[in-house]
């Protein structure tokens, strides 16, 4: 596998008046590996991840995207260079259907001028796609495409947002605390879909305060402590105690302890 | 032992079966109109229109359904932009004022300023078009201090209501215009017999335009971007959808309509007068309404509002025909509006 890392930030710096969200916080991701990143609240754990996703723009550093640096000024930039990102809140619109959330912001045109002069849309084209990225995930719960998003249960909307970031996602596709406002079963079906997107090759980055969950589907995780990275572990040369002992800074790392090239 | 084991497969099957059954008539009621939220408001307007023709035969005829088609043309004709502004999750309260001060402009640029100086009024053809484009301009004003200086919809246009009023005013020193109108101004107030129906070519245009917004809403990325932005703002932004883009055509596109249905009032009254239209933009808020769109966004359909302005048209009619007093009929309609802002609250809350 090849070594240079597919996402990699460098001294992100980022304030919100005086207050310091990020001191120089630096990330690689590898290809197909997912990497963890987790932190006490108010570690500057989501910043990052909207640095990296566009939703934020960093006062200093640099961010570098398959060995080219990148300036995102919107969320839209980094979904154009290939980064998909699923946010805590659920980001779908409750009223739209399956297929429509999928493809909301890209909608698919009719071919030929239907969709050119009178600028109509493929329903039909979207719902097959749709259904497609659906089942590739294996999320067989769903039966009806065209069923709104509020009558899906969370895991099931968590699903259809993951399946979104899985359709469009070119390079590598960021999770923040998937799972966070999920029951038992429903987050077991997110992990299994993290899972499967790592089996699909994708690189995924995951936010996460469930250290359980963290330590199940992670191969490397970034402990964020004060707006920098405090150390990278991995879930077999550390055990959770640790983690937590970083995260807190009761424990410190070695350079040379830590897992700073890839381990997959 | 195969008995048992059919029995018990039966048995899970009528408990799947009696699970599905337990979704109580009033449940299934519910899902429906969450689906079809015009329903109830068609519903209503057949339940109307049986019960008014009870109380006075000459309600329930060709005729008198012509006269209020003519009568709803210009508020179901506003209705439109502001279906389109509600499904944002907004509110137009100054949509009579940017009608009126459209209305204002066509006529005074087209009669000129006699014994000011300026003697000779402009081209229709340059007059209409710039009346259209102030509709659109006074939207845009709406739409750029909702999206940019991020002020509620409510409050920026209970503003520009005055504001437009006010410019109206100052435009014609609070006198109607007296000259004869343009015979181009005065097109949607001509008859044309549709079989039994005899309506005016305002009803087909206002019924053209609801035509096309629906076609846009339902089937154009545009339409469907409306929704999820009343729907959920943050969602549609995080969807790459540009937010603000969406809300200010809505706004520039509601001004449209507003200065367009102010080209049917002037058919419809044959003057511009500053003092119409006062009220549309509260008989606009209630088609809509009534029609089933929901002011917390995202939710209703624009043919809803064209059933909601006809509602509010059945009911003045058929309570007049039924001898009842003007103020029942305000009672009535004030009433309908409770009932069916309740209807959409039991609607929603149906599927949180």
């Amino acid at each position: 596998m090849s070594k240079a890392p597919i996402l990699q930030a460098v001294g992100v710096t980022k304030n919100y008046g005086r207050v310091i969200a990020l001191d120089g916080a630096d990330l690689e991701l590898f290809p197909g590996e997912v990497l963890a990143v987790v932190g006490d609240n108010g570690a500057g754990k989501s910043t990052l991840i909207k640095c990296l996703s566009g939703a934020e723009i960093p006062d200093e550093g640099q961010i570098i995207l398959d060995g080219a640096q990148v300036s995102f000024k919107r969320p839209q930039d980094g979904r154009h260079a290939g980064i998909e990102t699923v946010y805590q809140t659920l980001a779908v619109a409750p009223a739209l259907d399956i297929a429509s959330n999928l493809y909301l912001g890209r909608e698919m045109r009719k071919s030929g001028p239907l969709g050119s002069i009178f600028r109509m849309l493929d329903s039909s084209g979207m719902r097959k796609a749709a259904k497609e990225h659906i089942s590739a995930l294996g999320i067989g719960t769903i039966q009806n495409i065209s069923q709104a998003v509020e009558t899906l249960s969370g895991g099931q909307r968590q699903a259809v947002a993951v399946a979104r970031a899985a359709a469009f996602g070119q390079k590598l596709i960021i999770l923040d605390e998937p799972t966070a406002a999920l029951g038992v079963r429903e987050s077991r079906q997110v992990l299994k879909l993290i899972e499967s997107l790592r089996d699909r090759g994708m690189p995924v980055i995951l936010i996460s305060h469930n250290m359980p969950q963290v330590f199940e589907v992670a191969d490397r995780i970034q402990v964020q402590r004060l707006g920098k990275r405090a150390a990278v572990v991995t879930p077999k040369t550390h055990s959770m105690n640790d983690v937590v002992a970083i995260m807190t800074g009761a424990m410190t790392v070695d350079k040379k302890d830590q897992a700073l090239s890839p381990v997959r | 032992m195969k008995g048992p084991q059919v029995s018990q497969d039966t048995a899970t099957y009528d408990a799947a079966a009696e699970f599905q059954d337990r979704a109580s008539v009033s449940q299934k009621i519910q899902a429906t109109l969450h689906k079809y939220p015009w329903l109830s408001s068609a519903f209503v307007l057949l339940f109307a229109s049986i019960t008014f023709s009870f109380f006075n035969e000459n309600f329930l005829t060709p005729s008198n359904f012509s006269l209020i088609l003519q009568q709803v043309a210009i508020v179901g004709a506003v209705a439109a932009g502001q279906t389109i502004i509600i499904l944002t999750a907004g509110i137009d309260l100054s949509c009579g004022a940017i009608a009126v001060f459209s209305s204002m402009t066509m006529a005074k640029l087209v009669q000129g300023t006699p014994g000011e100086g300026h003697p000779a009024g402009w081209s229709i053809w340059l007059a209409f078009p710039l009346g259209l484009a102030v509709g659109m301009l006074g939207g845009a004003i709406n739409g750029f201090l909702v999206t940019k200086v991020k002020l509620p919809p409510f409050i920026v246009t209970l503003g520009t209501f005055n504001v437009f009023v006010a410019l109206t005013l100052t435009l014609t020193k609070g006198t109607v215009p007296s000259i004869e109108m343009d015979p181009f101004l005065l097109t949607l107030g001509h008859y044309v017999n549709l079989g039994p129906f005899r309506i005016t070519t305002g009803v087909l245009f206002m019924i053209a335009m609801y035509s096309f917004l629906a076609f846009v809403l339902r089937y154009t990325g545009w339409g469907r971007h409306v929704y999820a932005v009343g729907d959920d703002i943050d969602a549609a932004r995080l969807a790459g959808i540009s937010v603000n883009r969406v809300l200010m055509s809505v706004y520039v596109v509601a001004g449209l309509i507003f200065a367009l249905s102010a080209w049917i009032v002037i058919g419809r009254v044959t003057v511009a007068s500053p003092n119409t239209g006062s009220d549309l933009n509260l008989d606009s808020i209630t088609a809509v309404v009534i029609g089933g769109t929901s002011l917390f966004g995202g939710r209703g359909t624009i043919f809803g509002s064209l059933i909601g302005a006809i509602i509010v048209g059945v009911f003045r009619n058929g309570l007049t025909l039924a001898g009842v007093d003007l103020y029942y009929q305000l009672l009535a309609i004030g009433l309908l509006i409770i009932f069916a802002v309740s209807v959409d609250q039991w609607i929603r809350k149906a599927r949180k």
